[in-house]
């Protein structure tokens, strides 16, 4: 891995794992290190995303990094609360551009870590709107939350009611249990332009409907890797950090402190780039053939 | 009673649903890239037996059903309810004959059997795996005849019939899997 990032002239950083500020996300749980008082002494960051734009806004360079991140509550077959990502970014690249890089860098560390297994297959490209269609039978850009909940009900998995009204989670439960496991796991699989409310950090593609430059490689059955053409206008980032402290706040979530720091990066500048995170600890499962995240960690949660 | 979080999920975990005490029988965490986490779980509904799925959003809590497995000793059945003992603290349970469906034709008096419990009261009847029965009504045994493989019904003192070896008489005592009412041995 370092041989590759480093043939392609990207620096790897080293970013801070506590933080004085989290992410927003309302999907993300950021876990708080406390002090022996009591009080919050700082955020384990949740990804590297935030001070690594940072490092761009103030001049470097394509850069990459593979971090140790936290996400609280996160556990299962394919997910352990604390696990490494390997991110980077690229200078003046679109998603389609890094898309290609993501899955060279997955065919490279197949031949070189995996050679007795067989080569990932052609990658396929479809986009959100095309795989719902395909695969779940509606359109994700039109179909109300009583659809999608009645497509996910004729299907056999039930929506928690509690939710009911919950659009996008009703999208995600599709996206994870009608549309994902469709897709072929010896092939790498791209999904591209996501509904603007699936935006999360990207930026949108006006049009009818406006769509997030956002992709996610999915591949061996899960999901590897998640790709941004990164938003840098510092007005409507501060507005989506807004939305999701308000959408905290009215489900009784914890509202943990905005990085301003990250902010004044993007009011500074930050230049046109696209970014990718790719869930490593995954990546060695897919090399070996592993199918609980647990055979590829020395100390898994259970035992940490 | 507890509460546990989608977080404490495991399989065995006895919670409350619809007002039903139910067992997990398997959790899988879902989460998409950006998305809201879920936890798709296979439940068993203890009262009706049925086997169901059940998607909750992560980190909702739900109530724990009090649910305990309890030893008991088997001690006789009255013509409405069949009673039940814990050896070491002589605490008496009557259980009626939809608790005892499944395990009422091998319960033998002073026999051990597992009885779940629900708020303290019996729920469900497991007679054990194993049970070594009377036979008291089957055509005479055909000596000799070993090799055949031919089998032929055996009614037992519960009242269970069961298919054994031709060579088998009235009178002896026998070992069954309560689990599929097969035949086992001969118990000398």
């Amino acid at each position: 891995m370092r041989t590759f990032f480093a043939a392609r002239g990207l620096l790897e950083v080293e970013t801070p794992q506590l933080s004085a500020a989290a992410a927003t996300d309302v999907h993300l749980e950021s876990l708080a290190a406390r002090a022996p008082g009591g009080h919050v002494a700082g955020w384990l960051h949740t990804s590297p995303e935030f001070p690594m734009k940072r490092m761009l806004a103030a001049g470097a360079g394509d850069i990459w990094q593979l971090a140790r991140v936290f996400r609280g509550g996160e556990r299962g077959r394919r997910h352990n609360p604390e696990f490494s990502l390997l991110e980077w970014y690229r200078h003046g690249w679109d998603t389609a551009r890094l898309m290609k890089e993501v899955e060279e860098l997955l065919r490279a560390l197949a031949a070189e870590l995996a050679p007795e297994r067989p080569a990932p297959g052609e990658t396929e490209r479809l986009s959100y709107r095309e795989a719902f269609l395909r695969y779940a039978g509606f359109d994700p850009f039109v179909a109300s939350a009583a659809e999608i909940v009645a497509v996910l009900d004729a299907n056999g998995v039930s929506f928690p009611e509690n939710l009911a009204a919950d659009r996008d989670a009703a999208l995600d439960l599709a996206l994870s249990m009608l549309v994902e496991p469709t897709f072929d796991t010896a092939r790498p699989t791209f999904l591209v332009d996501f509904p603007a409310t699936h935006a999360a950090l990207a930026r949108i593609r006006p049009g009818d409907p406006p769509v997030a430059e956002r992709f996610e490689l999915f591949f061996g059955g899960m999901e590897l890797a998640n790709g941004f053409h990164e938003l840098a206008d510092p007005r409507e980032q501060a507005a989506r950090f807004r939305a999701d402290l308000a959408a905290r706040r009215a489900r009784g979530l914890e509202e943990p402190p905005v990085d301003a720091r990250f902010l004044a990066a993007l009011e500074h500048g930050l230049a046109d780039c696209a970014g990718v995170a790719v869930g490593f600890d995954r990546v060695l499962m897919c090399l070996c053939g592993a199918t609980h995240i647990d055979e590829v960690l020395a100390f898994p949660w259970s035992r940490a | 009673m507890a509460t546990y979080s989608t977080n404490e999920f495991r399989s065995g975990l006895k919670i409350l649903l619809d007002g039903d005490p139910c067992v997990i029988l398997e959790n899988e965490f879902v989460k998409p890239g950006k998305g809201q986490a879920f936890n798709r779980v296979r439940i068993r509904n203890l009262k009706t037996g049925r086997v169901n799925e059940r998607t909750f959003k992560s980190n909702e809590s739900v109530e724990g059903a009090d649910v305990v497995d309890t030893d008991m000793q088997y001690l006789y059945y009255d013509g409405e309810f069949w009673h039940f003992m814990v050896p070491d603290t002589f605490e008496q349970h009557a259980a009626d004959a939809k608790v005892v469906e499944e395990a009422k034709d091998w319960l033998k008096e002073q026999d051990l059997c597992q009885v779940t419990l629900w708020n303290g009261q019996p729920l469900l009847v497991s007679p054990p795996n194993f049970v070594e029965l009377k036979i008291v009504e089957t055509d005479p045994g055909v000596r000799g005849d070993t090799a055949t493989g031919g089998q032929k019904p055996a009614k037992l003192e519960t009242g269970a019939v069961v298919r054994v070896p031709l060579f088998i008489e009235q009178g002896e005592v026998i070992r069954v899997d309560t689990r599929s009412g097969a035949y086992v041995s001969r118990v000398k």
